[in-house]
């Protein structure tokens, strides 16, 4: 049997003597989903930024299928552990250069047909010459998991992917996570503050309070089905 | 007027040194009323302006009696104190000093030794030091300016750098529209300030030539040369000092150390 694809031991970062994340050891297999919860500054979204090495572990490390990914060059890292900010920021230009964004930093030209692929699949059909300037905050974050989908990562990191948006694409957007888990048998680490879309999404939620993991739930699997 | 109660020309200069520092604090008290606090700032830049430059008049009066190389050492020294001015405005960011000492000795210094060899500035200590330190002087303040631009765009779009990390981009290149930015923004004054030569500006260079007996039309003509001069040295010791910054705002692991404070905590 293989491996987790995504290995966390004792991984801990503290800053200024505050232990910001203390001690997370955790696994996720390919098409596993996790969900993080826990109240505001217990540590998710710096865990979610330690495991795409946006920061650095001050103890403990991430093993990608087994590797240690201190011995993987950050830039591979950052490629196969995809990161869906909470905040879209996406490149001032069209959709689909933003879709392409990835792809060209290894070289690659993300040709036409896979944009219009990536677009269908977050609901934005047509939407490959549309400046982002014109794009509504739902669309926006459609475009931000498009990107980073097209990047072709291997494990997609969510931080509160639906938090910044009104109830309507809230829920749009929570309905496309779900359809892109199912049909795309994504792995995926996705933090919440909302229990019941933890619930609704995830098949384990992770409980984290100051930094470290309280509890490990696995969910019924009718509720996420 | 004043010339008539103070004789000498060193009660003069004191006298017109206390009545422009008099301007500078109205001003100041002025700017104190919109709550701008700039008091500190303009007690200490008068109170080290006056002296530096008494003791710079010292040495002058000095050099001009030394040999040629005494003004290699100026410069350098000059250059030297530019660097550690300047590098104050990269707060935040490690070895700002050693960059900006390299931007300024390839900017101004490159420019100073190249006209220097071409003739442009004559191989005389009367020439060397002060067209040297205007050069030097304008480099430094374009490199802060850079510096100082390119450590607020990068602060304010943390997250569009981090998006561009977070999909693999080479740190580098992720900041590198914020170092066109801070160039272009820098070199402002100088184009204004080429655009406007003896329209709006006729520099002090000019007018101390033909006071002292040059052709008018050649001390224009030069004063072209230099205002020319101090641009490409600006220019060059702002992009210089740009590019080898931009490495200095990640970690070795290619993490943007230059965020926010409050960001920085996480």
């Amino acid at each position: 049997m293989a491996g987790p694809l995504l290995r966390t031991e004792h991984l801990s970062r503290e800053v200024a003597g505050k232990k910001i994340v203390d001690d997370i050891s955790l696994e996720i297999c390919a098409g596993d989903v996790l969900a993080v919860v826990g109240p505001s500054a217990a540590g998710k979204s710096s865990l979610l930024r330690l495991l795409n090495r946006l920061d650095e572990p001050t103890a403990g490390t991430v093993y990608l299928d087994g590797v240690d990914y201190r011995r993987i060059a950050p830039r591979e890292v950052r490629r196969r552990i995809g990161l869906v900010l909470q905040t879209p920021h996406l490149f001032p230009s069209t959709v689909a250069e933003n879709l392409r964004f990835g792809p060209r930093q290894r070289g690659e030209i993300l040709p036409e047909s896979a944009v219009r692929r990536f677009l269908e699949g977050v609901g934005l059909a047509g939407y490959e010459n549309r400046d982002v300037y014109h794009l509504s905050g739902g669309e926006a974050q459609r475009v931000n998991i498009a990107r980073t989908l097209a990047n072709s990562p291997e494990i997609i990191l969510l931080d509160e992917p639906t938090s910044a948006l009104d109830d309507v694409s809230e829920s749009g957007v929570e309905a496309l996570i779900q359809d892109l888990i199912q049909k795309m048998n994504l792995t995926c680490l996705m933090i919440t503050h909302d229990d019941t879309q933890a619930r609704r999404l995830a098949k384990r939620i992770l409980v984290m309070e100051k930094g470290r993991q309280t509890r490990l739930d696995i969910v019924a699997s009718q509720s996420h089905a | 007027m004043l010339s008539q109660f103070l004789k000498t020309p060193l009660t003069l200069g004191l006298g017109q040194a206390a009545i422009v520092v008099v301007l500078c604090a109205v001003v100041t008290a002025f700017a104190r009323t919109y709550s701008i606090h700039v008091e500190r700032e303009n007690a200490v830049g008068l109170s080290r302006g006056i002296v530096q430059i008494v003791l710079m008049g010292y040495v002058l009066a000095f050099a001009l009696k030394g040999p040629k190389w005494v003004a290699v050492i100026i410069l350098v020294g000059m250059i030297l104190a530019a660097g550690v001015t300047a590098a104050r405005r990269a707060r935040g960011i490690s070895g700002a000093l050693r960059v900006s000492l390299y931007g300024l000795a390839t900017g101004a210094g490159l420019v100073i030794v190249l006209m220097t060899l071409c003739g442009v500035i004559e191989w005389k200590i009367m020439s060397l030091i002060p067209i040297g330190s205007m050069i030097i002087a304008t480099s430094m303040n374009t490199s802060a300016q850079a510096l100082e631009r390119f450590r607020s765009e990068v602060v304010s779009h943390t997250g569009r750098i981090e998006a561009a990390l977070s999909l693999g981009a080479d740190p580098v290149l992720a900041v590198t529209p914020y170092v066109r930015s801070a160039v272009e923004a820098s070199l402002i004054p100088r184009i204004d300030n080429l655009r406007s030569l003896g329209i709006v500006w006729i520099p002090g260079l000019m007018a101390g030539m033909v006071l002292a007996g040059s052709d008018p039309i050649y001390s224009a003509i030069y004063q072209f040369v230099v205002i020319a001069m101090l641009y490409a040295a600006a220019a060059l010791s702002s992009l210089t000092t740009t590019l080898l910054i931009r490495p200095r705002a990640f970690s070795s692991a290619g993490q943007l150390t230059l965020r926010p404070k409050k960001a920085a905590a996480h």
